[in-house]
């Protein structure tokens, strides 16, 4: 009772920032100057007009149209999911193998100290590398690997860099999450006599749950912004990150066109959210904290 | 003692141990000095004294949770390690340790299941321990939905999964109030004699020590060593029952650990005892 009416008061608070949100839009609209405000050439606020700053039921009516005058052309809400869904599956991909080369790491860690010592740096190191940097040299050492009749193809590497941002905040909080037993319990298991697989199976994986799930989370996150990245500097074609671009271009033309594929990439990010969130209450058990006595 | 004890062979035998711990900077403590103690089968061995009298150490030592500097140390014959890996005792600590993602049953059968015995047998022997617990309608439930109390039982319980001949329990009342501890330790002296394992036990209570022991190892810091060890003729465990706390021999026995835990001013600061 207490906690579905938490949950709909959510969905209410939700729902009232968005509506926020919109308020704010069309109010500033409404009574920002038609130029914007500007402070010598630095411009503070934006432009007013209706080509900077469509009004929302323009770009929702735009969401509802076809997206060129050719025949045969398909809705803007539909080519919108048609490449949400192109992109979705890989950056799934790279968050998957992101977590799992994350998870492998940080066990690495956890079982030798020095690989610790070593390691954790370069991890820092590169979660600082710019991804546009990345995505030639990807795309390069990609087109070296042929393993039999598989070539390489530009949606691999954009899964590849879509990993590459995903491992970090999963081998982070699995190396937490591993590190998190106690003495007491990790004695108790020495009492046992069982070695470091059995222990980790016992006791360390179940106790870094907790810190995996927002790991994993964070990860699935990167992963989307990754996955729009890579595919405009990977030039991937029909993903979400490559139409945010292409309608963005088409701007001055079409302005009313350019917001839908932003909205995609916002709900790619929430259904990435909620996916974990899915798995989170398939690991309730392990969320249990002891109580302390 | 009577000489016939000499030739069972002891549950835990401690000769001449000594430990010291490296600080940093290459300062050493010494914990532990010259201690010698013989532990009975089924005999109930406390260990009191005052914080940093090693009374803790020793116990790990028996438990091979870390090494003597110099002595030895036999578990029914075997070293330490081998006890440890032959599951010849069970342990409790101060606070229950138990996984919070198992349920009491499944916290209880953990030794059971690591040491491959089969799901059957496992459920069974939980059953027993669940019930000698007093922890009946409690099986499914969670850590966390459970008192200090409650969680100290299945701590124990867990300790008691293997049918070991050694318990080894460092302070495991030692967070609980007063109430719940008192029942606890009457549940505990009772379930000692049932099962028949020696036990050593970690108190700095001194009603505790009297009221659970046959004999009470009082001990003295820096350097940690036995300064007395007193014979406490209370009767078997399953004839020890509430009123005994008010029966003039528990008094007495309180008298004398006091007395030796406080020991004559004089004779402490004298130097080595040569007993």
């Amino acid at each position: 009772m207490n906690r579905s009416r938490r949950r709909a008061s959510g969905v209410l608070y939700g729902a009232l920032g968005l509506l926020l949100l919109a308020v704010l839009w069309e109010l500033y609209k409404w009574v920002g100057p038609l130029t914007g405000v500007r402070i010598a050439d630095t411009v503070l606020l934006p432009k007013t007009d209706d080509r900077s700053m469509p009004h929302l039921w323009s770009m929702v009516t735009r969401a509802f149209e076809a997206t060129t005058s050719a025949a045969g052309a398909d809705i803007v809400w539909l080519a919108v999911i048609k490449a949400c869904l192109s992109s979705l599956w890989v950056a799934g991909l790279g968050w998957v193998l992101g977590s799992v080369i994350g998870l492998l790491l940080a066990l690495l860690m956890q079982r030798f100290s020095i690989a610790e010592r070593a390691v954790l740096p370069w991890l820092i190191l590169s979660q600082t590398v710019p991804l546009i940097a990345l995505a030639p040299v990807v795309v390069a050492w990609g087109g070296r690997v042929e393993i039999g009749s598989v070539e390489w193809e530009r949606w691999m590497s954009v899964a590849v860099i879509a990993s590459f941002l995903a491992f970090f905040p999963v081998a982070i909080g699995a190396l937490r999450g591993l590190s998190s037993p106690t003495q007491i319990h990790l004695e108790l298991m020495r009492t046992y006599g069982i070695g470091w697989w059995k222990t980790l199976f016992t006791l360390r994986l179940p106790a870094s749950v907790p810190y995996l799930l927002p790991g994993l989370a964070l990860g699935a996150a990167s992963a989307i912004v990754g996955t729009v990245v890579a595919e405009v500097s990977v030039g991937y074609k029909g993903g979400i990150g490559r139409m945010i671009i292409e309608y963005a271009q088409s701007g001055s033309a079409d302005p009313n066109k350019a917001y839908a594929p932003i909205v995609g990439a916002v709900l790619m990010g929430l259904f990435a959210a909620a996916l974990v969130g899915l798995i989170a209450v398939g690991l309730k058990r392990f969320r249990r904290q002891e109580s302390t006595i | 003692m009577s000489t016939p004890l000499n030739k069972a062979p002891s549950a835990v035998s401690v000769r001449g141990v000594d430990k010291v711990f490296e600080m940093a900077k290459g300062a050493t403590v010494a914990a532990l000095t010259g201690i010698d103690l013989d532990l009975a089968p089924g005999e109930f061995v406390s260990l009191i004294g005052p914080s940093g009298c090693g009374k803790s150490t020793l116990m790990r030592l028996i438990a091979d949770l870390d090494t003597p500097t110099a002595g030895t140390i036999t578990v029914f014959g075997k070293t330490p390690q081998q006890a440890r890996l032959d599951q010849d005792y069970g342990i409790a600590f101060q606070s229950a340790g138990l996984l919070p993602w198992r349920s009491v049953q499944a916290n209880i059968e953990l030794p059971l299941e690591l040491h491959g015995v089969s799901k059957a047998d496992r459920a069974e022997r939980a059953n027993e321990l669940i019930e000698l617990v007093g922890l009946t309608d409690f099986r499914s439930r969670f850590p966390d939905q459970l008192s200090g109390g409650m969680q100290q039982r299945v701590a124990i319980a867990r300790s008691l999964a293997e049918k070991p001949n050694l318990l080894l329990m460092d302070e495991p009342f030692g967070a609980l109030d007063e109430m719940t501890r008192e029942r606890m330790q009457t549940e505990l002296v009772k379930i000692c004699s049932e099962t028949g394992a020696a036990v050593v036990f970690v108190t700095h209570s001194i009603p505790e020590a009297v009221f659970l022991s046959d004999r009470v190892v009082v001990m003295s810091p820096r350097p940690g060593q036995i300064r007395e060890i007193i014979d406490i003729d209370l009767g078997r465990g399953v004839d020890r029952g509430e009123d005994l706390r008010e029966d003039a021999g528990f008094f007495a026995g309180v008298t004398a650990v006091r007395e030796a835990l406080h020991g004559q001013p004089a004779m402490g600061k004298l130097g080595v005892d040569l007993r």
